[in-house]
């Protein structure tokens, strides 16, 4: 890729929203939702519970089908694309880490197995490449590796989210959503995985959506921050902008509920 | 029995199993659903293939019925009678000479040829159900494809065990299209699926699917580029008529690790006997035994039974079946004294 390539590829941007409403009969889900999002980019939603931001992240990643509005991938019409290469997209450019590593891990199937199974849905069929790949991604997100063949369900909860990561980013996705990703997890567990995130978007250029209650999660993590109430964006801007001088007033109702310790 | 109309079932439910067999064969690998009905036997006996083959029945049709190779066991035996009471057709244990066979886990070793029907009864139809419990969910990945899950499994296999240890119900892909179940048949018996000039077809009742291979269809074994598929099998002659190429059968003999090995294919193993070959025991079984077998009933004799699927020792029992794959002793040797 030359350096004009390039340039032009930063300037373009990845995820290009318009518009998107989603209603769930006479509610509101999420209103009038705009957005572009860039390569290498970090996205931060937060809102109390019920203001749609999880019905936003949903209707991005297609889990839930956008009732108005228009979602823009590289170039390439999300919502009218066939289901076939919309999951496709969600098995090789993008990745979703759920809050609940239960819900996004194959509590059955070994640590190695869970994040070696994007890499057969996607055609891997040598034994020894996927389980190198495993391990090599266990030992990125700090699970040693002697763990490979141990079940998640005999992991720790933070160990849990962490395998879901690696399981995500395995197919090295260029935009992952996550929901959550610290919800349930103590405080030190936490600051760890915050840890580990930022390193791994950091050094693989990814662009990330994460939404969260947790203003010191976004803080760490965010470059840009869309506060949500009632399913319309109230405020958005660069990160300590808006939590440093928050403009609307439910922003600053939420930046000063913040517990000070 | 006039009583009963001709191979059991009612002519409207026969037509609807047809049309599901129709559309089996028309989409090879798919899955039909189909309103299976309760059958004078326990689920798990059979009642899918035994639908499939009193719709495909007609008055000049021979039947044979094989349960784990055999055509004198329980579920063999009582299958065939019931359709010699329902239907009235010619029933043989001759491989060649049917027209219509119902197999229970096994396909003939003799070759199948054109215009011969070889009904398989099936207990779970779905090959991802242990892995994705949802029915929706694996009706969307036969949808568009998304077989990934089904190497988790393998790849499973070989993480716990060194190898991919699944020794039955093998999961095949049907044409580049449908992954499919092949029902729990040993992966010995998997080469024999593809090209088969016999229409194969599948039934589960309990499950209500019916899908079907029509002849000379492509299916392929899944595996790994690095640990290929291999049909195995117990690495023994058959010790009554010698073959080295037939499924076999481990049968204890006594308490104090004896032990012998038998084709599975009781109509194979027949046949090649009645040619003049022996295997290791083969000779000593008609004359007086000099290692005696003990039949039931016999004092002081411990029970003795066959285990099936002798090549895969670490393989879990065969799933949701009512019937185990054992039969006793005195059975064999019944056979094996003409």
């Amino acid at each position: 890729m030359t350096l004009m390539q390039s340039m032009t590829a930063t300037t373009q941007p990845l995820l290009k929203v318009e518009g998107l409403t989603k209603r769930y009969g006479p509610r509101i889900g999420c209103l009038d939702v705009s957005f572009d999002l860039y390569p290498s980019e970090v996205l931060g939603i937060v809102g109390e519970s019920g203001s749609g931001k999880s019905t936003l992240l949903s209707c991005l990643a297609g889990h839930q089908r956008a009732d108005v509005g228009r979602i823009a991938y590289d170039g390439r019409d999300v919502l009218g694309m066939s289901e076939t290469e919309r999951r496709r997209l969600g098995r090789t450019d993008w990745a979703y880490v759920h809050q609940n590593p239960r819900d996004g891990l194959r509590m059955g199937v070994s640590a190695g197995g869970n994040v070696g199974e994007r890499l057969m849905a996607v055609g891997a069929r040598h034994y020894g490449e996927i389980r190198g790949k495993a391990a090599d991604w266990l030992g990125r997100v700090e699970i040693a590796e002697d763990r490979i063949d141990d079940r998640p369900s005999a992991f720790s909860g933070g160990m849990q989210q962490r395998l879901q990561i690696a399981r995500n980013l395995v197919t090295q996705p260029r935009l992952v959503f996550m929901d959550e990703p610290t919800g349930g997890l103590d405080v030190s567990v936490q600051a760890r995985l915050l840890d580990l995130l930022r390193g791994l978007v950091r050094d693989l250029g990814l662009s990330v959506i994460i939404v969260t209650h947790d203003l010191a999660v976004v803080r760490l993590l965010a470059h840009r921050l869309m506060v949500m109430k009632s399913g319309r964006v109230v405020e958005q801007g660069l990160t300590d902008q808006v939590l440093d001088d928050p403009q609307h007033a439910y922003t600053q109702l939420l930046v000063s509920s913040v517990l000070q310790v | 029995m006039t009583t009963y109309n001709f191979a059991y079932l009612d002519e409207q439910t026969k037509r609807m199993i047809r049309r599901a067999i129709l559309k089996g064969i028309a989409v090879p690998g798919y899955q039909v659903p189909f309103a299976s009905r309760e059958m004078p036997m326990p689920y798990g006996w059979g009642t899918g293939g035994v639908q499939v083959t009193a719709a495909c029945l007609t008055p000049e049709d021979t039947l044979k019925v094989i349960d784990q190779g055999a055509d004198d066991t329980t579920n063999a035996v009582s299958i065939r009678r019931f359709f010699q009471r329902t239907a009235g057709v010619a029933t043989t244990e001759a491989t060649t000479e049917a027209t219509v066979i119902q197999t229970r886990h096994r396909i003939p070793e003799t070759p199948l040829t054109e215009g011969q029907i070889l009904v398989y009864q099936v207990p779970i139809p779905e090959p991802l159900r242990f892995l994705e419990p949802r029915e929706t969910e694996t009706r969307k990945m036969h949808e568009l494809e998304e077989y990934g899950l089904m190497h988790v499994k393998l790849y499973e296999d070989i993480a716990r065990h060194g190898q991919i240890a699944t020794a039955y119900a093998y999961p095949v892909k049907v044409e580049g299209r449908y992954v499919m179940d092949p029902s729990p048949i040993p992966k010995f018996d998997n080469p024999k699926l593809t090209a088969n000039p016999a229409i194969q077809l599948f039934g589960a009742g309990r499950e209500q699917r019916i899908y079907a291979l029509p002849p000379y269809t492509e299916v392929v074994s899944l595996d790994f580029d690095d640990h290929p598929f291999t049909a195995s099998k117990a690495a023994h002659d058959c010790d009554l008529c010698g073959a080295r190429d037939s499924y076999l059968d481990e049968v204890i003999t006594d308490d104090a690790g004896g032990r012998m090995f038998v084709c599975s294919d009781t109509d194979f193993c027949a046949g090649r006997r009645t040619k003049g070959h022996k295997g290791r025991l083969g000779a000593d079984l008609v004359a007086p035994a000099p290692h005696p077998l003990p039949t039931r009933g016999e004092g002081g004799a411990q029970p003795v039974t066959v285990t099936h699927d002798a090549a895969a020792h670490t393989s879990p029992p065969p799933r949701g079946e009512g019937l185990g794959g054992s039969r006793l002793v005195s059975d064999l040797q019944t056979e094996s004294q003409p």
